[in-house]
């Protein structure tokens, strides 16, 4: 069975580590990784950016896009693409052809600041990589 | 991490938004103040038992409501009978919990708190100090250090500043949508004169001042958070996550100023120059420009090129005369120079500067750019006069230092040849 683990935390807190701190937390997940790879459970990992840097799509008669993360409460999370796309635009545009196929409440476009691939076929560790002008998308 | 550096890591989160919110209730920066001093205590012994609440903000707030009604109370059966009055405006309305921990109060609340530290009659420095103070919850000892002077004269200051604060006004009504844009302007530029105030800093201070940086960064993504779609917000974050980015490599281990040109690409902090460049990208989407969004969008320039030649120095150059439209100053004028002498040569370029040598007869940086303009067309002499005035007016021992090195070379090429530097 494959499993997601969705990690939750408050972000004001969490951008306000030092850079030592956020090091230091990134090396014990590494270390983590490492482990679960070993046994054979680990799957790719993903490093969201914070929620102010993402964009939401509202599917209603018209589609909406809204700055800003998906804030409520009433909707569940269901799924979540993963996008390597060269711009946002390009990101969100993506994101509008999820919508037009399976017609979700609201996607939330979140930009990936980290992704690793997780183990490769012989068990082996994909080296984590940071991930630059690349925009993943995150639908909610 | 551990109970302690966690609590301690909430209390800071929260600090704003608890604050805000008290000084909403009592109208008084001192109680509230005091109140969220006393809730904190109050976490202090109670979250390490009980664990902690799931929104620790709400729970400071209504505790240190709480704690601040007693002492009114306390105060009012020794006082004058008008306290009565204040305790049942205070009570009131004070019991929709929900009501009050509403989103949209949180947001007008912290927008006031920060706000209010903007007061336009404080200088510039004390309107830092004091949101560093009040709003980030840094000690009057840290703020000292970052300002380089004693505790008891920035404690003074803060005083004082603070007393002006409470003599003012203080603007309680909610907002409009007009009046949030009015306050959001002096807001974000009292973040961006405390990101500057720790970036400019250089040589054996940096380490000192780093946190005013990490302090603006903070209170800009707190303000984006609660302003997630105006686009200045996102720019004003980008440019200081963009600027930051370079840090690590500001400086050599000497404390020597490395200029944009010469640094090392490779140590830019990379996941702030994949946070910046999506905010600039989001904020251009909306097609509303200004000043910030434009010196994010110069600042994401530079650090798209992977080598300082790959630089668009012809998008600069055009970014650079659209701020100059939005915000006539001369120092854009000075800096659009540069990106011209890169485009069009250092002829082109000093022709820009001639206008502003009234404007800027003060300034460091022009001196600077004219100085290394004059030595790129080999007129020595006139270069040397400028880098000599520039040296005068340098702001630290490494903007002087910086420009000493021209100074040398100059020297060095003169001694060789004899004659001024070719071109």
């Amino acid at each position: 069975m494959l499993y997601s683990v969705l990690i939750y935390d408050s972000e004001a807190m969490v951008t306000s580590r030092s850079k030592a701190e956020d090091d230091e937390l990134v090396a014990r997940h590494v270390r983590l990784q490492e482990k679960l790879a070993r046994e054979g459970k680990l799957g790719p990992v993903v490093r969201l950016m914070p929620t102010t840097a993402a964009v939401t799509l509202r599917q209603g008669r018209d589609t909406v896009v809204i700055d800003g993360p998906f804030a409520e409460t009433k909707e569940q999370l269901l799924g979540l693409y993963i996008l390597d796309c060269p711009t946002l635009e390009e990101a969100i545009e993506a994101a509008r052809q999820i919508g037009a196929a399976c017609g979700p409440r609201a996607l939330e476009v979140r930009p990936i600041r980290w992704f690793r691939a997780g183990a490769d076929a012989e068990g082996g560790v994909v080296t984590p990589t940071d991930v630059d002008s690349q925009v993943r998308a995150n639908v909610q | 991490m551990t109970d302690l550096a966690w609590i301690d890591a909430a209390l800071h989160a929260a600090r704003p938004q608890a604050i805000g919110a008290l000084l909403r209730y009592f109208r008084d920066l001192d109680i509230a103040e005091e109140a969220f001093q006393e809730a904190s205590l109050r976490a202090l012994q109670v979250w390490p038992v009980k664990g902690p609440p799931r929104d620790p903000a709400a729970w400071l707030i209504l505790v240190g409501r709480n704690s601040a009604l007693d002492d009114v109370r306390r105060k009012a059966r020794f006082e004058a009978p008008e306290s009565d009055e204040l305790l049942a405006s205070l009570e009131a309305p004070a019991v929709d919990l929900a009501e009050r921990l509403d989103d949209s109060h949180y947001r007008d609340d912290v927008l006031r708190l920060l706000f209010i530290c903007c007061h336009p009659e404080l200088p510039a420095i004390q309107q830092i100090a004091v949101a560093l103070r009040i709003v980030c919850g840094l000690t009057v000892r840290e703020i000292a250090r970052s300002f380089l002077v004693s505790e008891s004269a920035m404690e003074q200051r803060i005083t004082r500043a603070k007393a002006r604060i409470a003599a003012a006004e203080v603007p309680f009504e909610t907002p409009g949508a007009a009046g949030r844009a009015e306050r959001l302007g002096p807001v974000a530029a009292m973040i961006y004169l405390l990101f500057n105030e720790g970036y400019s800093a250089t040589g054996g201070t940096q380490h000192v001042r780093a946190p005013l940086c990490d302090e603006a960064i903070r209170l800009a993504r707190l303000l984006l958070r609660l302003f997630p779609s105006e686009p200045e917000i996102m720019g004003l974050t980008a440019l200081l996550l963009l600027q930051h980015a370079r840090t690590p490599v500001r400086l050599d281990d000497e404390g020597g100023i490395v200029v944009l040109e010469d640094q090392d690409r490779a140590l830019w902090n990379r996941n702030l120059m994949a946070e910046g460049l999506t905010l600039v990208e989001k904020a251009l989407r909306l097609k509303r420009p200004g000043p910030y969004q434009l010196q994010a969008a110069i600042a994401a320039t530079h650090t798209r090129a992977a080598r300082a030649e790959d630089t668009d120095w012809a998008e600069i150059e055009r970014l650079y005369a659209l701020l100059e439209q939005l915000q006539r100053s001369p120092v854009v004028t000075l800096n659009r120079s540069v990106a011209v002498s890169k485009v069009s040569g250092p002829e082109a370029a000093l022709a820009i500067l001639e206008p502003l040598a009234d404007p800027l007869a003060g300034y460091f940086h022009f001196f600077g750019v004219k100085g290394a303009l004059l030595m790129q067309l080999g007129r020595a002499d006139e270069a040397r006069t400028a880098f000599e005035r520039a040296i005068a007016l340098a702001n630290t021992a490494a903007e002087a230092a910086h420009i000493r090195t021209h100074l040398d070379r100059l020297l060095k090429d003169s001694a060789q040849s004899g004659e001024p530097v070719p071109h």
